[in-house]
């Protein structure tokens, strides 16, 4: 057994830096690569991409970081695991495969995918069998929108992934897995925490939780003393130098930007925080309270300490469903008195628009440079030198919604002086995809684990 | 004494559907007791009243000087649904940094807190 296994995060999003992966591969020694590529409106968005073409659905991103990190595969043993499969994790493995085909060395390729997150074919069985899928905000039954529903998935856990590094994959793609199982599962895997090692899962979700969103815990959107942090045109992506006693060091490579101490660390871990004490995923409840951080040399943070309980018999369930129309506008008021012209060309345009009857859910007005971001607690200031008017419709009606959108240009012959800022044209109307997040038994949600040479 | 959390704590903020968290962390260990003492759940409803529609919840987090707020309805319906600027509540932790709380002079002459300007 390894005494120490290190494993790097590559992305923290999709749309995240292209170039990261490899840096990660590169920068110093590695065991793994992590990659996480999907947010809460992901799926839908992969889904769509698959409707039009079957053979999409997944992070195409991930097939040119795939390439870029392939020589650290292939010839150093470094393995990695992303969630970039999407709605079509096969097909994401296809296309990592045939891009490695003239590669030296590709004999070495294994593949392992993860399937079963994907509940939208069973949907209407499971509905009829007594699953509600009551959204966890509103308590509504999902059978209110179940015909704009365009995605589902179950939030999966450490368990598949473990069985396919298990199975001697060195690539392996998931779906919807939880983005902290990317993390925790190789330490399961190198370190043979069993499935009730309650403290050591607890651990492995703290580390993924702390580097599921790359930079932002090694110096990146942090608030604390940012003035001083070093060099972010060249961030370090984060990096957990694990134990088995489920301790481990949080760092970066040498020679790059950024910075990793307790605080920077600290910020990422409230980041999306719900009660601290119970971080439930699949596999674990978490305890958030019990973390204890110690810097441990320059860039280095040691945590530890953390205990974890059995989790609950549920998977969370991701929906994505049409919720209707929206568009956003913006034109641009300058001073003197920008903030009183900008005020009175919103109240011009709701007068019209009220005349119109448009049948909105709502319409909101921002201010920016004034109180977009702070609302009333940013107090009023009369001298600013510009204030962006920001006009945002919604509604179930595309043709409301276009109308809206055309409402705006008129303003600027029209109504108050000082106007500007209106070049890029009419406002793109946006179909709205929104998450419906659930619940469901978890003994309904079968994973499958395939590994392709 | 009047204290600005800005010069005692730093904070981060996300989403979770139609809530948003901000963690306020203390800058020094020993401000931790303002913040649990004097940011109080009510406090936070309060300072952000007009801007949410929902209640506030409050964690303590000893262990890393800091609390977690939960702001529920904070978020125009959150994540796609949303027309606001701020739509993944990146912005909630600085815009809690405002607040002012009133610390007796003994605890603020005790703890060294910076006066408010």
């Amino acid at each position: 057994m390894k005494e120490v296994v290190r494993i790097a995060a590559g992305q923290g999003f999709w749309g995240d830096d292209l170039d990261a992966p490899r840096r990660q591969v590169e920068g110093g020694p590695i065991d793994y690569l992590m990659l996480d590529y999907l947010a809460e409106v992901t799926m839908s968005i992969l889904q769509k991409q698959k409707e039009r073409d079957p053979s999409l659905g997944y992070a195409r991103d991930f097939v040119g970081a795939m390439e870029s990190v392939l020589p650290a595969v292939l010839e150093r043993g470094v393995k990695v695991i992303a969630n970039a499969g999407g709605v079509n994790p096969r097909a994401c493995a296809e296309a990592v495969r045939a891009a490695s085909a003239k590669r030296a060395g590709k004999d070495k390729l294994r593949i392992g995918v993860v399937t079963g997150d994907d509940l939208l074919a069973r949907l209407d069985e499971l509905m009829a069998q007594g699953h509600v899928l009551a959204n966890m905000e509103t308590g509504e039954p999902l059978s209110t929108v179940r015909d704009k529903v365009l995605s589902a998935n179950a939030y999966i856990g450490s368990s598949p992934i473990v069985e396919a590094l298990k199975g001697g994959a060195n690539v392996v793609v998931t779906g919807r897995s939880t983005d902290t199982a990317l993390t925790m599962a190789p330490l399961r895997h190198e370190f043979g925490w069993g499935a009730e090692s309650w403290d050591q899962l607890a651990a492995g979700i703290v580390a993924g939780h702390i580097i599921e969103c790359g930079a932002q815990c090694s110096g990146g959107n942090c608030l604390y003393d940012w003035r001083s942090i070093p060099d972010l045109a060249n961030v370090g992506y984060p990096l957990v130098e694990a134990r088995a006693d489920g301790s481990f060091v949080v760092t970066k490579h040498p020679k790059t930007g950024g910075r990793v101490s307790v605080p920077t660390i600290t910020e990422q871990l409230v980041y999306e925080m719900g009660d601290p004490h119970s971080y439930i995923t699949p596999d674990v409840i978490a305890d958030f309270t019990t973390i204890r951080l110690v810097q441990d040399g320059q860039d280095r943070v040691l945590v530890s300490g953390i205990t974890g309980r059995p989790p609950t018999d549920k998977l969370k369930v991701s929906v994505a469903y049409r919720a209707g129309f929206k568009a956003v506008g913006t034109l641009v008021y300058a001073w003197p008195d920008a903030l009183d012209k900008a005020k009175l060309a919103d109240r011009v345009l709701r007068a019209r628009l009220d005349r119109l009857s448009l049948g909105f859910d709502r319409v909101l007005s921002e201010f920016v440079g004034a109180n977009a971001t702070h609302g009333p607690l940013a107090g009023e200031r009369s001298d600013a030198p510009e204030v962006q008017l920001r006009l945002g419709a919604r509604g179930p009606d595309r043709a409301a919604v276009e109308r809206f959108t055309r409402e705006i240009a008129p303003l600027v012959l029209n109504e108050p002086p000082s106007v500007t800022g209106f070049a890029g044209g009419r406002p793109k109307v946006e179909e709205i995809v929104a998450y419906w997040p659930a619940l469901i038994d978890k003994s309904i949600v079968k994973t499958k684990v395939d590994i392709i040479a | 004494m009047k204290v600005r959390l800005l010069d005692i704590a730093h904070a981060r903020s996300g989403d979770k559907g139609d809530t948003a968290n901000v963690g306020v962390i203390a800058l020094e260990p020993r401000w931790y007791e303002v913040l649990t003492q004097f940011v109080t759940r009510t406090k936070v409803a309060d300072h952000f009243r007009g801007m949410i529609e929902g209640d506030v919840e409050r964690f303590e987090l000893p262990n890393l000087n800091a609390l977690n707020f939960l702001l529920h309805g904070a978020l125009d319906g959150g994540g796609t649904l949303s027309l606001k600027t701020d739509a993944q509540g990146k912005v909630f932790s600085t815009a809690l940094l405002r607040m002012v709380i009133d610390v007796p002079d003994t605890d603020a002459k005790r703890l060294q807190l910076p006066a408010a300007g």
